[in-house]
């Protein structure tokens, strides 16, 4: 009788093809990742059924976190640019050239200009530490925020509002940056929420 | 494990000389992995669902001409509360016979309310939204949502008179939660 030979089959897989769909995708990330900004204070939305897309561009986004402080923050590096070099002229404050660099580079701050000096010295990674920003002011006697937000639209007038609040954010702080920006008559604001499904029997 | 086969081509020149020959399979593995471990990072890292917006249109403070008078047996007032309650009233504050009536967030709650008064009262139903001082800002983005689902489209948000805050304050102290 003759043997029957098994025929030995190869243990080694072709692996240029996960190879290939792995560096496919890594490519694909590497080019769409648009990296998380570093945030002060970290804010959990509320969530609502609205699908408008939030602008890219032309924003200014104002956080307000759990504690109830201000922070503010832009894209364009020009516009950070126009608004220091107002408010130090309005608030007596002279910029090196150094502190304007840092500020162009911050995404996002929340402190009373007297204090934005120290801010801007400390190291990048030693600025959202706990108790440094202590929120821009924005009440009726110090309106600090709505003279960000004015210098900030005389460099672009384009500018839309869009407010971050955390979910327990008292209403009180989010209705006092809406008067403040109000007095310089703008009247629509973006409410910056997470998305929610639309209830399936109520359709609109 | 992976590799890449190449023709063993050569070797024969001479006919004696005999090279040694080489493998030309190289172990992927561990580039295989450094791909996943970076298409990991950067799945984490990125962000690819965009933050959705809510539109909030306050009306103009210059412009007193577009004022137009609201019935107020056409309006109700909602007020979010301290600890995630809810009130809402038809009519005004001041008048004696203003009846507070406790709602939630649920679907069940202020969602019915607004489908039934819009139902009775029709296309001029309006809603005048109060937070308190101490609502959260949740409170009031539940609410506009819940116009949006309804699809409420005339309200207005202001603050919170004291007269309204006293009412709601009966309330409060004649039905403890």
């Amino acid at each position: 009788m003759p043997k029957v030979k098994v025929k030995k089959q190869s243990v080694s897989l072709d692996m240029t093809a996960m190879c290939d769909v792995a560096f496919l995708l890594l490519t694909f990330f590497m080019l769409t990742a648009k990296f998380r900004p570093q945030e002060a204070a970290p804010v959990v939305t509320p969530s609502s059924v609205s699908d408008t897309q939030l602008p890219e561009s032309d924003m200014i986004v104002i956080t307000v976190s759990k504690d109830n402080r201000i922070f503010l923050g832009t894209d364009a590096q020009p516009v950070r640019d126009g608004m220091l070099e107002k408010i130090g002229s309005k608030y007596g404050i002279q910029f090196t050239q150094d502190e304007k660099q840092a500020f162009r580079t911050s995404d996002q701050f929340g402190v009373p200009v007297a204090n934005l000096k120290q801010l801007l010295a400390l190291p990048v990674a030693d600025r959202n530490k706990p108790g440094l920003q202590t929120g821009i002011p924005c009440d009726t006697n110090r309106n600090e925020l709505g003279d960000w937000v004015l210098f900030a639209r005389m460099y672009n007038p384009k500018l839309k509002i869009a407010v971050k609040g955390d979910n327990v954010t008292e209403y009180k702080t989010v209705s006092q940056i809406i008067a403040a920006l109000q007095a310089q008559n703008i009247n629509q604001f973006n409410l910056i929420t997470s998305m929610e499904k639309r209830p399936a029997e109520i359709k609109k | 494990m992976a590799e890449i086969s190449s023709s063993d081509g050569g070797g024969k020149k001479g006919g004696k000389v005999r090279s040694k020959k080489m493998s030309t399979k190289i172990d992927m593995t561990p580039m295989v992995d450094l791909g996943f471990l970076l298409i990991t990072f950067f799945m984490l890292t990125t962000t690819l669902q965009k933050p959705k917006t809510m539109q909030l249109n306050m009306p103009d403070q210059n412009d007193k001409k577009e004022t137009t008078p609201v019935k107020l047996s056409e309006s109700i007032t909602i007020t979010p509360g301290e600890n995630g309650r809810l009130y809402w009233y038809q009519g005004i504050s001041t008048d004696p016979n203003c009846k507070v009536e406790e709602t939630n967030y649920s679907a069940k709650g202020l969602r019915q309310v607004l489908l039934e008064k819009k139902a009775t009262i029709g296309e001029r139903f309006s809603i005048v939204l109060k937070p308190m001082k101490k609502s959260t800002h949740k409170n009031t983005v539940d609410i506009l949502d819940e116009f949006a689902i309804t699809g409420c489209d005339r309200y207005g948000i202001t603050g919170i008179a004291p007269a309204d805050e006293a009412l709601i304050k009966k309330f409060e102290a004649a039905n403890p939660k």
